[in-house]
């Protein structure tokens, strides 16, 4: 690398964070850093703290200790403005897709940029058209949320992220919910997300998915990173008793 | 003595209803502001704002309404206020309207699952965004027949401001049967009037639940 080039602000920075609810403490100390661009899989048992630590990333959830820093930027869990600022460039996708079911898939989409970002109703049409296109559904853009697949439906959950125009998103199990013959469909345009460069950060079951579109896959187990690494690495050569259990259990 | 004919009872008694009807207005439109700030409050992240508002919904709800008028009406007095029962009444219809639509609101708005809530959040949109353009709208469609059905007990508890002096329909009635000595006829009467302003309501509201379905 030359010297001149200062290196890049990581896209997500977290350090010693905790999170307990109530007594129950679920992430015990999580130190974390991802660069621009990479795509991280969050593999673990079932209330290994996954979701939640996708959720303290966005601040739908708060934490007790510890320094998370998106982008450069400190998060501020109670500065509401600063808050407003980070969820403008971290995007979330969640397992039940949350569309909004008394508005149209265009309007799902367009809500969003058009109270925050204050864009006018002309490049907010044009922006949800293309980013329907985008996710292979151009012509859905006058339907409602109930008329559509839950493959559909997660397809304008991402494509309604991506109009905020996001640096990072968060995937929480986003196929989870989707009849077996729909996941291939949301992985597709996931995929292609990861290909353009997209910051990802998403918890999921789909190893084969994981080991084909990740740069680094996260082994969570009981509130902490317990093992980490390339895909081919992880899979092939698990270096903890706990990672080789979990794995042989999804067999 | 003035011999009273049917039309006479009717004629005086629909001329109290026009109170009733305006107190009712009056009490739903302002009952309904009030809620909704309060819906607001309680469904803040404050605390002890949504506590209080908790206390105000039990303190109306646990208290007969004709207690709340006569409390209206004599504390007002006693607090040195001009007291008139127009502005008693309207006072304590509007709040007692307001514990109960917040309540009712309330209900709507728990039932609209969190992830609705989630989603806005993580799209960066504010807490009044949130309520504003997700969730009032799923709740409204929810709230609309137990709202409506409520309107028709404000238009029946409006009655009871007739102890505290106020003249709307029941009122009349009673005044008309002391002159007329015909009580089974002017109570009946009184009666249809009642059931002529509310029955429209719950119909509309039937009504606008169906097209509310529809889509
Ligand atoms: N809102 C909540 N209140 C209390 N406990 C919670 C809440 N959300 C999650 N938990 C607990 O936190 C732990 C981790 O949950 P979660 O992050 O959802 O795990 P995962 O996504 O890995 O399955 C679990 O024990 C769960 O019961
Ligand atoms: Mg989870």
């Amino acid at each position: 690398m030359p010297a001149d080039l200062t290196p890049a602000v990581p896209a997500l920075t977290i350090a010693g964070l905790r999170k307990s609810f109530g007594s129950n403490e679920v992430l015990k100390g999580i130190d974390l850093t991802v660069a621009p661009g990479e795509v991280i899989a969050i593999i673990g048992k079932s209330g290994s703290g996954k979701s939640t630590l996708l959720r303290c990333v966005n601040g739908l959830e708060t934490f007790q200790h510890g320094t998370l820093e998106v982008d450069g930027q400190a998060l501020a869990q109670d500065n509401a403005a600063a808050m407003r600022a980070l969820r403008q460039r971290v995007g979330m996708i969640f397992q039940s897709f949350n569309l909004f079911p008394h508005l149209t898939v265009g309007k799902n989409i367009m809500l969003a940029p058009g109270l925050v970002r204050k864009l006018p109703a002309d490049v907010l049409l044009e922006r949800a058209r293309r980013l329907l296109e985008r996710v292979g559904l151009a012509e859905k853009f006058d339907a409602y949320p109930d008329q559509l697949s839950g493959g559909q439906q997660q397809r304008v959950a991402i494509a309604r992220a991506l109009a905020m125009e996001p640096m990072m998103l968060l995937c929480d199990e986003i196929t989870s919910a989707l009849d077996p013959e729909l996941v291939g469909e949301v992985l597709a345009v996931v995929e292609a997300l990861a290909k353009e460069g997209m910051t990802l950060l998403m918890v999921t079951h789909e190893m084969n998915f994981a080991r084909k579109v990740s740069d680094r896959v996260i082994f969570m187990h009981q509130g902490r990173v317990h093992e980490q690494g390339p895909p081919e690495r992880l899979f092939a050569d698990p270096q903890t008793a706990e990672l080789r259990q979990f794995l042989s259990s999804l067999q | 003595m003035v011999e009273f004919t049917l039309w006479d009872i009717l004629r005086n008694l629909l001329f109290a209803a026009r109170w009733t009807v305006l107190l009712s207005l009056i009490a739903f439109v302002g009952g309904s502001l009030v809620g909704l700030l309060l819906l607001i409050a309680r469904l803040s992240t404050h605390q002890l704002l949504g506590r209080a508002v908790a206390a105000y919904v039990q303190l109306f709800q646990g208290t007969p309404l004709l207690m709340q008028l006569f409390l209206a009406y004599f504390g007002m007095a006693m607090l040195g206020a001009q007291t008139s029962v127009w502005t008693a009444a309207t006072l304590a219809l509007t709040l007692y309207s307001s514990a109960f639509l917040t309540e009712i609101w309330h209900g709507c708005v728990l039932s609209i699952s969190r992830g609705q809530w989630e989603a806005g959040q993580a799209l960066a949109l504010g807490f009044i965004e949130q309520l504003r353009h997700i969730i009032l709208p799923q709740a409204g469609r929810i709230a609309v027949a137990p709202t409506v059905g409520f309107l028709v007990q404000v238009v029946k508890g409006t009655a009871l401001t007739s102890v505290i002096g106020f003249v709307e329909l029941t009122k009349a009635g009673t005044m008309i049967t002391n002159a007329t000595f015909k009580p089974f006829v002017v109570y009946s009467s009184v009666a249809l009037l009642y059931f002529l302003i509310c029955y429209p309501i719950s119909a509309y509201a039937r009504s606008l639940e169906r097209k509310l379905d529809a889509r």
